[in-house]
């Protein structure tokens, strides 16, 4: 079954600790830099963290000339490194940012989630990153926002 | 070597030069980072008796061996000076993103020499630095500051920087990094200031790497889901943030009101934790690498503005202390003190002073521009601001702490310091063990430095009668020494609330490959606080300093459950003294000395 990272950015306390996690995970260092998960943190305690979207049409595997970059059966968009050029397209074709690439290790920054235990999720302390089955990480988000049309009205008739 | 980087940073600002020098691991070993080794550098490389505000006073900003990595909350540093305020060795903690992005660039430690013959700041990127101009920055507050540094460097960057008030010299300005943390006691502001240095800018992509990254991995799981399950650090203070302990201490008759003139605030409830959740919290912060998340982002209706806080201790200074029990009053004057680089403890608390003084006519409504009357929300902001500014007779005053304000008006037994530092939300009276834990402090007055609150109050590891004197020299000692291993290491204190000495020795011994036993951790912890013991000596404390002013033992709590009670610090010290291996005088004995390695410090 396809799972996804759920990200809700509303948990997310801006500790980093997913970078932490997923950097030492790829690379066995904690660094940062090329974690595949990034938080971004703004005014007033706003956080997120970004990573990759594994896009059915992705951009970046478009961009591939030597397709080492390709959506898979497993629903990742998967990366082949012994046909990787390193030409960086696909850090320019990304949309989102979401791939990078490591000049010193020559390989590309971009989450795999984990070959399907992403360190990221182990780490996170308040939830805000979830791994979840595609189905269920929609209903949970819907039924969240449902609560709050719910609880909205439950004020209007109050 | 694993854990540290094994590298440190020297810029000297009289010469405008910089050079990269190794990490000495011998010290490194015996006093692992921040807190510890900042002080061995500073110990062996500027000594004592030097002037605080002189260029002669190194800066240290200093990471620990764990800072950077997963371990427990180890997004920690320290800045180690010679503290202006108190005159001891000043070392003051921070959480934030700085020191982790220290130790990302390469460095454990940026040492900071000499002072700029005009305003600069200092941008470290890996192994890029440089000494910028800062005059355009000068007069800014942190906020501006910050913003407009990483727009002049890198967006990614971590700024630390002072206000205003450490450009005045304010004995109680505090750095500001990240924003909204602070390595906040001991006037660390002003030293920055002496040196014309406004901030340091660092950015960093290196890695940092452990020794055995499996036993590491495991020691971390099982550190970070003892503080997940723990009732303080997995519901408490994420829930809360520090503010949960406003009623707590009310309800122990133990939150210092009215300048510790009572030891019961009845407004308390409006000011605590709770009511900023239900009305002024935006959302949970956790510094770098926090699995706890302690931090408040709130703001404060009415004015308009937002920020990161209060916590406890603010809530307590300019709430309680000031006798005002509106939430937004004090939420506001809390960013001012982060706008304008001020400490929110010793800021409020020489607030209370000032308002005793003022009841008492010593100070006019002339001088003040205002009534500085205990409850008056209107004076908190004005003061502050006059503080850090310097702005007329009251803003000079109010910029040197409460013992130099009292002082001057031939009172100095209404500051409520010790060491001149002044004392925090927790009052002596009903809480024994925290007051000999404030006497004897190396750096004055401070909770942090052996909260033994934990016992005395919360019941963590255990519930101790907070009345009890025979227990508390002995407690205080352990929780001096494992809190002086836990700023070295580069962990938060809040962390030993839900795990000890082990689940710390373990992380340390997998990152660094030394093994360090639960012995020898606490060992190096005894070791740092004799050390800074052996250099306020040499600075001409003595155990005289070891003291509270005198309201503690000559004025009982007039309320509550302690109702009657004094401090008994005169009664505990010589026990204290002895459980630490020290004379009769506080003096560590030669074969304490010798048993920690400390003949160098004689």
């Amino acid at each position: 079954m396809e799972k996804v990272l759920l990200v809700t950015p509303e948990r997310c306390i801006g500790c980093g600790s997913c970078e932490l996690a997923c950097s030492f995970n790829k690379s066995g260092q904690f660094k940062p830099s090329i974690s595949r998960v990034g938080v971004h943190r703004f005014e007033k305690g706003q956080n997120v963290p970004m990573m990759c979207f594994q896009c059915d049409e992705a951009p970046c595997a478009k961009a591939c000339k030597p397709q080492a970059l390709h959506k898979g059966t497993s629903g990742l968009v998967e990366f082949d490194k012994d046909k990787c050029i390193g030409c960086r397209m696909c850090v320019m074709a990304c949309p989102f940012g979401n791939v990078s690439y490591d000049r010193y290790a020559k390989e590309l920054v971009k989450c795999d989630q984990c070959g399907g235990d992403p360190q990221c999720v182990q780490f996170c302390p308040t939830k805000a990153i979830e791994y979840l089955p595609a189905e269920s990480a929609v209903l949970n988000k819907k039924r969240r926002f449902a609560k709050r049309i719910s609880d909205a009205l439950e004020e209007v008739k109050d | 070597m694993k854990g540290w980087i094994g590298r440190v940073l020297r810029v000297n600002l009289s010469e405008g030069t910089y050079r990269s020098e190794p990490l000495n691991e011998e010290w490194a070993r015996e006093y692992l980072g921040g807190r510890g080794l900042g002080t061995r550098y500073y110990f062996e490389e500027v000594g004592p008796s030097v002037d605080p505000l002189s260029e002669g006073n190194n800066l240290y900003f200093a990471t620990g061996p764990l800072t950077g990595t997963l371990a427990a909350s180890a997004g920690r540093f320290n800045v180690v000076a010679k503290s202006p305020l108190t005159g001891t060795i000043g070392a003051a903690n921070s959480g934030g993103y700085l020191g982790p992005e220290m130790k990302f660039a390469g460095w454990d430690m940026i040492v900071i020499e000499g002072k700029a013959p005009k305003p600069v700041y200092v941008y470290v990127n890996n192994d890029q630095v440089r000494i910028e101009d800062a005059s355009s920055l000068w007069g800014t507050e942190t906020h501006e500051a910050t913003d407009r540094l990483l727009e002049m460097t890198d967006p990614e960057a971590k700024v630390a920087v002072i206000g205003p008030a450490g450009e005045n010299l304010s004995l109680i300005a505090n750095i500001i990094n990240d924003k909204h943390r602070a390595p906040g006691r001991g006037g660390m502001g002003a030293v920055m200031g002496a040196k014309n240095l406004k901030a340091l800018v660092v950015r960093g992509t290196k890695g940092v790497s452990v020794a055995d990254r499996e036993a590491f991995m495991r020691a971390v799981k099982v550190a970070r889901e003892k503080l997940a399950q723990h009732p303080v650090t997995g519901s408490g203070l994420p829930l809360y943030g520090t503010n949960v302990l406003v009623n707590i201490l009310n309800q122990n008759g133990g939150l210092p009101t009215r300048n510790f003139r009572e030891g019961v605030f009845e407004g308390a409830d409006k000011i605590s934790g709770e009511a900023q959740r239900e009305g002024r919290l935006l959302r949970n912060k956790g510094c770098f690498g926090c699995s706890i998340g302690c931090g408040r982002v709130s703001f404060a209706e009415g004015y308009d503005h937002h920020g990161e806080g209060p916590e406890y201790e603010t809530s307590w200074s300019f709430g309680a202390d000031c006798g005002v029990d509106d939430i937004d009053a004090v939420a506001m004057a809390n960013y001012r003190c982060n706008e304008l680089g001020l400490d929110t403890i010793s800021m409020g608390s020489t607030i209370a002073c000032a308002m005793e003084l003022y009841e008492m006519g010593l100070i006019t409504k002339e001088m003040a521009g205002l009534e500085l009357r205990f409850g008056n929300k209107d004076a908190l902001v004005p003061m502050v601001e006059a503080a850090a500014h310097k702005r007329g007779k009251i803003g000079e005053l109010l910029s040197m702490g409460s013992y130099r304000l009292a002082s001057h008006f031939g009172h100095p037994e209404l500051s409520m310091t010790s060491k001149k530092q002044e004392m925090p939300a927790y009052d002596p009276r009903a809480i024994q063990g925290i007051g000999l834990n404030y006497a004897t402090s190396n750096r004055g007055a401070c909770h942090v430095r052996g909260y033994t609150i934990s016992p005395e109050i919360l019941g963590v590891p255990q519930k101790l009668d907070p009345q009890s004197t025979e227990d508390k020299p002995t407690w205080d000692k352990v929780f001096q020494d494992l809190t002086a291993a836990v700023d070295s290491v580069g962990m938060c204190l809040f962390t030993t609330f839900g795990i000890g000495a082990e689940e710390i020795a373990d992380q340390l011994s997998a990152a660094t490959g030394i093994d360090y036993s639960v012995d020898a951790l606490m060992k190096a912890g005894e070791r740092i606080w004799n050390m800074e013991r052996l250099f306020n000596l040499k600075e001409g404390f003595t155990s005289a300093d070891d003291s509270l002013p005198p309201r503690m033992a000559q004025e009982p709590l007039p309320h509550g459950p302690h109702k009657g009670k004094v401090s008994r610090v005169p009664e505990m010290l010589p026990r204290y003294y002895d459980a630490r291996g020290w004379t009769s005088d506080g003096v560590p004995t030669e074969d304490k000395i010798r048993e920690l390695g400390l003949q160098w410090a004689r």
